[in-house]
């Protein structure tokens, strides 16, 4: 008798989780067709030459995404690298080293950075962040203004900004899932660290070697924060676009172009451009989300 | 050889505000095999631990008392517990090899001790495997994940990590509780060859096995120290009726 209810009870319950599952999934499906057929002039008319194409030009109806994907990879990318040893060494931080009485209100803080809505990151960013990166600007030495890195005026705005202003909103996300990739590490794992005689610097090295790809993930995660953070980058990016590999230059993303132009879009032509390039972002997203989360389950690897 | 390697005198053991071992006072002799049994939860794992100071990295975790290694304190001041740690090596109940190919696990304790040529290494390694009776098993495969491995291999492992960094003390929890016959016997004719090397700390629910590989026999109950001898009496004739009705399984 009672194994019957049982397994009915399990039945019911798998069902209901698949039908939740199957009903997100459409839900994605119905945005990507969604995107698909807003966009099929543009589609039908460019092809894959849009990926390419580098001019952007709503009055001569040439449309190329590339300085797009270029300044959102490019700035996302930038973020990573400096958000990525902040965050692991702030997740580091709290689950190994700090005193307890201290880990729960860092962990609320960091947490609490993660709560700021992008605006007002945007705002910081204009009147603190931007006047700080063109002092550093005005500051760079003229030698090195020679090297592509560095080239182009000091304005403030632009890609180094775009990258620092992510960084920091990235920072919460990548260190809390990092953080509870560390906190699952089986304590046993640093016990046999230490019983070989190995310094706490050792045994934090075994847990984060544990949690190789949960770490990973977690920074993957936050890539994909970054790729599709909209306002504060639109602020402070100077949404210029163009190919350059410059931190000082002015550049452009795919959600800041989208955000600033879909309201002029005047022409059809224009506007499933524009949506395009939505449905380029949406798929890189997707793809990046799902290795993260792939990586952030797997935890066990060898 | 008549000087203990390990002495301890009124060692008590506190987990936050319950005290688990009370007043420990026993001395553990040089190049012999002392074995621990007593019944679940009595306290010998925390007591194995006290040694290399493994329960350092527990929270609100302390002892008192004294505990001397080679007549050198190692609750002391001055003591170096990463130093400690590498002399004292240990064996745990659960198997916890790191996610590392077999032959990076056996290394491990050699690379953070400053490492050595890649042929000492390896053949640090080998005998390490061979001594723990897993290197026939593994030695065409040494660098594919410890994972792989089956409990009981994976046991093994971690004892031949624990000798290759040729620690001068073993202390083993209850290494054999996840191996097979054959297995167990294997280490125990390892604990056996080892002790003319090696002073051994051996925790076993199993007590076959305590008579067959200890020198010395420690019965714990509820935290204290009841009985200890050499095993041959604590099995034959114990003084103490508590012991005898354990020993037998009498008990309880
Ligand atoms: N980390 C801990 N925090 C709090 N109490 C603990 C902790 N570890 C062990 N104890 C308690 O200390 C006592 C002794 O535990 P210990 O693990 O030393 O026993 P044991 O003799 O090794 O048992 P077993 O044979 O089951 O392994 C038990 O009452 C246990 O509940
Ligand atoms: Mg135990």
């Amino acid at each position: 008798m009672n194994t019957t209810f049982k397994s009915r009870d399990d039945r019911g319950f798998r069902i209901g989780t698949g039908a939740i599952a199957a009903l997100v999934l459409l839900v994605v499906l119905g945005i990507g067709f969604e995107l698909t057929r807003q966009s099929l002039l543009s589609i039908a008319k460019f092809g894959f030459g849009f990926w390419k194409g580098t001019t952007w030009d709503p009055v001569s109806g040439e449309f190329g995404a590339l300085p797009f994907i270029w300044g959102t990879l490019y700035s996302a990318l930038l973020a990573l690298l400096l958000s990525t040893p902040i965050a692991i060494g702030i997740a580091v931080f709290i689950s190994e080293l700090s005193p307890r009485a201290l880990r729960q209100p860092l962990t609320y803080l960091t947490e609490l950075l993660a709560a700021i809505p992008s605006i007002v990151y945007g705002l910081w960013g204009v009147f603190v962040l931007v006047p700080a990166v063109r002092k550093l600007e005005l500051m760079t030495p003229e030698s090195w203004k020679k090297i592509p890195l560095f080239k182009g005026p000091p304005l403030g705005v632009g890609m180094l900004a775009a990258a620092l202003i992510l960084a920091v909103m990235v920072i919460p996300l990548t260190s809390s899932v990092a953080r509870e990739v560390l906190k699952n590490v089986p304590s046993t794992q640093r016990e046999a660290a230490y019983a070989l005689g190995a310094t706490r610097w050792e045994a934090i090295r075994i847990a984060l070697g544990f949690g190789r790809t949960g770490i990973i993930g977690a920074i993957m995660l936050g890539f994909g924060r970054a790729l599709g953070e909209t306002m504060a980058v639109t602020m402070v990016i100077g949404n210029n676009p163009q190919l350059s590999a410059s931190l000082f230059a002015p550049q452009y993303t795919m959600a800041a172009v989208i955000a600033n132009e879909f309201s002029e879009a005047a022409d059809e032509l224009y506007l499933h451009a524009l949506i395009e390039i939505g449905l380029l972002l949406f798929i890189i997203t997707i793809i990046v989300n799902l290795i993260s989360r792939v990586m952030v389950r797997s935890r066990r690897t060898a | 050889m008549n000087e203990p390697k390990i002495h301890v005198k009124d060692f008590d053991f506190f987990y936050g505000a319950s005290k688990v071992l009370h007043g420990i006072s026993m001395d553990i002799p040089d190049r012999q095999v002392t074995a621990l049994i007593g019944p679940s939860g009595c306290g010998k794992s925390t007591f194995v631990r006290s040694i290399n100071r493994m329960n350092d990295i527990i929270p609100d975790a302390r002892g008192t008392g004294t505990i001397l290694i080679d007549g050198k304190n190692v609750y002391g001041r001055d003591t170096d517990v990463v130093a400690l740690r590498r002399r004292v090596g240990m064996v745990f109940q659960k198997s916890n090899p790191f996610p590392k190919s077999i032959f990076e696990n056996v290394a491990y304790g050699l690379r953070i001790n400053g490492g050595g040529s890649k042929r000492e290494m390896a053949e640090i390694v080998e005998r390490s495997l061979r001594r723990a009776a897993l290197w026939e098993e593994v030695k065409d495969r040494l660098h594919s994940s410890a994972f792989a491995l089956s409990g009981g291999q994976q046991q093994r492992l971690c004892i031949a990590r624990a000798l290759a960094v040729d620690p001068e003390i073993l202390l083993m929890d209850e290494p054999a509780s996840a191996l097979d016959p054959i297995a167990t016997t294997k280490i125990e004719e390892l604990i056996y060859e080892l002790k003319s090397n090696y002073t051994i700390v051996i925790v076993t629910h199993n007590m076959q096995q305590a008579a067959r590989v200890s020198d010395k026999t420690a019965f714990f109950m509820m935290g204290r120290l009841v009985e200890l001898g050499d095993t041959k009496t604590m099995f034959m004739t114990p003084k103490e009726k508590m012991t005898e009705d354990y020993v037998t399984g009498r008990f309880g």
